[in-house]
Parts: structure tokens; C-alpha cells; sequence
């Protein structure tokens, strides 16, 4: 009989448990592929892309994609209307998209973490002055909303951005309040508090790193809005204004050429698509990686 | 159940501040003096100026200003375009049918897409089914609606004919205005075909703006569905041999809708703003396509106007909802 030896399973790491389960949703795994990918182009856009986002080829307007008649392997994805080449100034857009996603999501998380945590650690009149003007963010739908901020500050990708963070920050607070709320009756908080920590120790050092996990899954869920909501504000005319290549004003700009040239039109929209889809699905994934009740 | 009623509403109260001071604020931050903006780039004289400033009350302190703006607002006065010169009131009721009329069309299309395939995920679940319902709706929420619209106008207007590409009647047809709603007016009316255009012109919008909110349906009712058909009593119905699509119709799908129908509720505004951009682009004369043509005109009233009322109807839809689920679920109107 020949000796085994067992040895004890080495203990995970969180951050190994953690990919442990995220691993295993092939969806949240290809989302995030694609955001890697994404975000990969965004920064290396200047040596990615074939051509400049605004070098306008004069003898190769509307040049259909590579591979139908009368394509050039020059411009893989076709030119527009004024002879840009549409691949490279989707590269350069990306950059766009996922920096305004990032300044968006940071700005509204800052935000809400103080609004919430104020909210649910002191209650009382703060708590409901707090949560009135959430329920009257909440009231507007965020587009609109976006619209109205933008139409007082003037149409430009700063004042988007301020749009979408001020639109997305009402979830933002309401996540934060509740998981304080949550927290501060359980007994570690209490300890801490005999032990003498002050209300900003107990704040950011003991209760806001256990809330952080359904913050995480609203704030990746937040860049897809994000995207979604710069697209239709660029779609519309108060984003980005041209001929910075923005996808949502790439397809607006392109609109009358619909008919003739189908791939102006179509390839924007189906990036915006994609990487919107692409971070759905990674907080998706995130939501069944962090929530315990799920794990067991 | 009176006492949750009231409770509900008087919390609308704030809110409906809260809402006033927003629109109130807003044309108030806009760079610049307003009445040289509304006077554009002719610019006004020096006694014109103060003669338009105390006929709008801007010589007033603000919170004159502010208390004239909400009396004014309660008797429905929302103030008048600078362009039309019409009051914004006027504006958004003849506008308005347009936007309910494809709202609810798109409602319609979300209901009776996303509830069924919802149904069909949860019992079929871990199935290919399941898996492409699944992902369909979640393409469907990350949808950019506005090219989702040109690009089924690519198909089906442009390259197979099948729907016209804008607009809510053909112009051949000159319907009276009876109700506002084209359907309804469309078959009051006399003209042959004219109905049967009205709803050509409406297939497509409806389906972009009703894309949201379907895939928002399919993913809820699939949940909640799946969450009650892993219930006991389920399986004791199951047990007592009833039919399965039974069990699943009449037991568990009962149950299940009402989260569902919250949801349902909570739409209206997805609706609305959807509205934005589906009317934009449809060139459907709704009060989407209003609100942001004003703001390209500068248009202020009504842009101010506009948003106060578009949000005044999601507070209403949302109270309604709010006390329809108090209604069949008793445990929330017990709650504090």
C-alpha cells in the first residue's frame, strides 16, 4: 500500500477567491477582455491608428470598407464624407469615451460616498435633506436631466462629463447610505466606538471599505451609462462638438449619408455598442463574484 | 391604507419644490443676462431693457421671483415661447398625444416581447433558450437607441421598403385633429388607407423606444419568475398533479408579476427620455423633438417649462406605482 500524503489546501487570498468566482462567467470574462482591449487602444491610440483622427483624404471620400468593391486595405473600416478614415478615428474615440467614463465615475463616486456616508452615519434632518434631493434627482430621467445641465453650461465634453456625473450621483448616495446603515449596527462598529475612534475614522476606515463591494458593481454598471449617455448627448449636438471623434457625434455627423454610405453610420454605433455591452457584462460578473450569498 | 396614501403624497410635496427650484434656478444660471439672451443678438436698448425687466419681474427680489414662478406654475402658466410667442402650455398639450401615442405603442411592444420571453428563461432555465434570451436582453439594455433606429431605418425604410422612414402619417392623407392621436383620429376619418399608414409610421419608432424597456422586463420577470418557481407551494401544486403550464401560468406567473409590474411602472421614465432621442431621429413631432429643438433655438420657457412638466408626470406615474404595490402587497404599506 503505498503512502499518500495530503496536505491542507492552501488558503485563498480574497483577491484569488475573488477571481476564483469571477472566473467561471464566461460573459464578465469576455466584457472584460474587451475592456482591456479598449482601454489598451485609448492610451496607444497615437500608434494604433492607421491614420490621424482628422487627416481628411480628399481623393477617398466615402470609401466603402476594406473588403467590399472599391475598399482600400489602407482604410480598413472606410472613410466619411470629408475623407477621415473611420477605424482610426474610432481608436481616437475610444479614448474619449473611456476617459470621460473614468472622470464621470470618479467624480459622482467621490460624491456619493461623502453624501452617503454623511447620510447614513448621522440620520436625522441631514439624512432626510440628503435623501429629498437624491429622490428629486431620481425624478428626472438622467437624460433629460443631462440635457437641461448641459443646455445651461453650454454643449462641450467638460460640461457632459459634469452632466453625467451630477445624473449617475443619486445611486451612488443611495448605495452608500444603505450599506452604512447596514454596518453601523453591527458590533465591530460599536467596538470601535468604545474603543474612542471619531466619527471620520469610523467612517472611512471602518465601515466604507465593507460597503465597497456593491459600490464596485455600480460603478462599472456607471461606466456603461456613462458611455451610453456622452454618445446620445454627442448624438444630439450638446457633447462633443466636431470634428472631435466622439462616436455619438461621429453617427450624427454622419446622418445624411445613411442611405449612400451605410458604414459611416454603422460602425460607430456598433463600438458604442459593444464596449457598453462589454462593461454590462463585467458588472454583471462582479455582482456573482462579490455577493456572498451567491458564493455558497 | 388611507394613512400610506397620504404618507406617499406628502412626500411628493418637497419633491415638487425641489422641482420648481431646479427649473427656477435653471434659467436663472444661464450665462449672461437673460433678456439679452432672449433678446439674441439684436441686443435691446437701455430703457427697453428695464421696460422688459419689470414687465417679467426680474427687478424683483428672487424669492418674489421664485413665489410668482410656482403660483404662476399651480394655475398651469408656464410662460410663453420666446419664439412662437405661444404659452408653453398650449405648446406641450398639442404636442404631448404624439409622445403618449408612441410611448404607449413602445410599452405595448415591451410588455408583449419581454414578459413572455422572460417566462419561457425561467422555466427554461440552463437552456439555450435561456442563454439567448438572456443575452438578447442584455444587448438590448446596452442598446444605443439612436443608432438602433437608423439602423433598422437602413433595413427596413431604405433597402426592403417595407416602413415609411419618418413622420406619423403620409402627407397625402389630411386627417382632422379630433383627438391628437393619430390611430384613433387616422380611423375616425374617412380616408382609406389612412389608418394602416398611421400604423406603418409607428412600427419602427415603437420598436426602438420599446427596446429598453423590453429587455429591462425580460431580465426582471425572469428573475422574479425563477425566484417563485423554486417556492414550496409550487411544488405542492406540482405534487397535486395540475398542469405544469398551470402551475406556471395561473400559480407562479401571479406572483411573480408583481415586482415585474413595478418595473413596468418605473418605465415611464426610460419612455420619456428614449423619447428624446427616438423622436429626433424619427422626426416625430412629439415633445422629445420639442424640448431639444428649443434648446438648439435657446428657447428657454420652454425648455423650463418643458422639463418641469415631463418631470411632473414621472413623479405622478411613480406615486401611482408606489401606491398600486402598497395596494397588493401589504407588507409595504405597513412599513415606515
Amino acid at each position: 500500500m503505498s503512502s499518500q500524503t495530503i496536505t491542507a489546501p492552501i488558503p485563498k487570498t480574497p483577491l484569488q477567491e475573488f477571481w476564483h468566482y469571477f472566473r467561471t462567467n464566461k460573459g464578465a470574462v469576455a466584457g472584460l477582455s474587451f475592456i482591456v482591449l479598449i482601454c489598451f487602444m485609448a492610451i496607444f491610440a497615437d500608434f494604433v491608428a492607421p491614420h490621424s483622427p482628422s487627416q481628411q483624404y480628399r481623393d477617398a471620400l466615402l470609401l466603402p470598407p476594406a473588403w467590399l468593391q472599391g475598399g482600400n486595405w489602407s482604410f480598413i473600416l472606410g472613410t466619411d464624407d470629408v475623407g477621415r478614415d473611420i477605424l482610426s478615428r474610432l481608436i481616437h474615440g475610444s479614448r474619449l469615451s473611456i476617459s470621460v467614463g473614468i472622470v464621470a465615475v470618479t467624480a459622482s463616486l467621490i460624491m456619493g460616498i461623502l453624501l452617503g456616508l454623511i447620510a447614513g452615519y448621522f440620520k436625522g434632518m441631514i439624512d432626510t435633506m440628503i435623501m429629498r434631493i437624491v429622490d428629486i434627482m431620481l425624478a428626472m430621467p438622467s437624460l433629460l436631466l443631462a440635457i437641461a445641465i448641459v443646455a445651461i453650461l453650454g454643449p462641450s465634453i467638460v460640461n457632459a462629463a459634469l452632466a453625467i456625473s451630477i445624473v449617475s450621483l443619486p445611486h451612488y448616495v443611495r448605495l452608500t447610505r444603505a450599506a452604512t446603515m447596514a454596518e453601523m449596527s453591527k458590533d465591530y462598529v460599536t467596538s470601535s466606538r468604545v474603543i474612542g475612534a471619531g466619527p471620520l475614522r469610523l467612517m472611512f476606515v471602518c465601515i466604507l471599505p465593507n460597503c465597497l463591494a456593491p459600490l464596485i458593481v455600480q460603478a462599472t454598471l456607471g461606466f456603461s451609462t456613462a458611455i451610453l449617455d456622452m454618445a446620445a448627448l454627442g448624438f444630439l449636438g450638446l457633447g462633443a462638438q466636431p470634428p472631435t471623434p466622439e462616436w455619438g457625434s461621429m453617427l450624427s455627423d454622419a446622418l445624411q449619408f445613411v442611405q449612400r454610405a451605410w458604414w459611416v453610420v454603422t460602425f460607430p454605433g456598433l463600438m458604442i455598442l459593444i464596449t457598453v455591452l462589454a462593461f454590462n457584462l463585467m458588472g454583471d460578473g462582479l455582482r456573482d463574484a462579490l455577493d456572498p450569498k451567491l458564493k455558497q | 391604507m388611507f394613512q400610506f396614501i397620504f404618507r406617499r403624497l406628502s412626500l411628493v410635496v418637497p419633491t415638487f419644490i425641489g422641482i420648481t427650484l431646479l427649473t427656477f434656478t435653471l434659467i436663472r444660471l444661464i450665462p449672461g443676462d437673460p433678456i439679452e439672451v432672449m433678446a439674441g443678438e439684436r441686443g435691446v436698448s437701455a430703457e427697453r431693457h428695464a421696460e422688459l425687466s419689470a414687465q417679467l419681474g426680474f427687478d424683483q427680489p428672487l424669492y418674489v421671483q421664485y413665489f410668482r414662478y410656482v403660483s404662476g406654475v399651480l394655475q398651469g402658466d408656464l410662460g410663453n415661447s420666446l419664439i412662437t410667442k405661444e404659452p408653453v402650455m398650449k405648446e406641450f398639450l398639442t404636442l404631448f398625444p404624439a409622445t403618449i401615442e408612441l410611448a404607449f405603442c413602445a410599452a405595448i411592444f415591451a410588455i408583449l416581447v419581454g414578459l413572455p420571453a422572460g417566462i419561457f428563461a425561467a422555466v427554461k432555465r440552463g437552456t439555450v433558450l435561456d442563454h439567448s434570451v438572456m443575452t438578447f436582453s442584455l444587448t438590448g439594455y446596452s442598446m444605443p437607441i439612436f443608432w438602433w433606429a437608423l439602423l433598422l431605418m437602413l433595413v427596413f425604410s431604405v433597402t426592403l421598403g417595407w416602413t415609411p422612414v419618418s413622420g406619423r402619417i403620409d402627407v397625402v392623407y389630411w386627417i382632422d385633429d379630433v383627438t391628437g392621436f393619430m390611430l384613433i383620429d387616422a380611423l375616425l376619418s374617412d380616408e382609406v388607407g389612412a389608418f394602416r399608414s398611421a400604423v406603418s409610421h409607428l412600427i419602427l419608432p415603437s420598436i426602438v423606444l420599446g427596446t429598453i424597456p423590453m429587455a429591462v422586463i425580460a431580465r426582471m420577470t425572469r428573475s422574479s419568475m425563477l425566484e417563485v418557481l423554486s417556492e414550496d407551494y409550487i411544488r405542492t401544486a406540482r405534487a397535486k398533479g395540475i398542469a405544469p403550464w398551470r402551475v406556471i401560468i395561473i400559480h407562479a406567473l401571479r406572483n411573480a408579476l408583481i415586482p415585474v409590474i413595478t418595473v413596468i411602472g418605473l418605465q415611464v421614465g426610460i419612455l420619456l427620455s428614449g423619447a428624446i432621442l427616438t423622436e429626433t431621429v424619427f422626426a416625430w413631432p412629439g415633445i422629445g423633438k420639442w424640448l431639444i429643438e428649443s434648446i438648439g433655438r435657446r428657447d428657454y420657457p420652454v425648455v423650463q417649462g418643458g422639463i418641469l412638466i415631463v418631470a411632473c408626470i414621472i413623479i405622478t406615474v411613480n406615486l401611482l406605482v408606489d401606491i398600486a404595490y402598497g395596494i397588493v402587497n401589504p407588507r409595504i404599506r405597513h412599513s415606515k
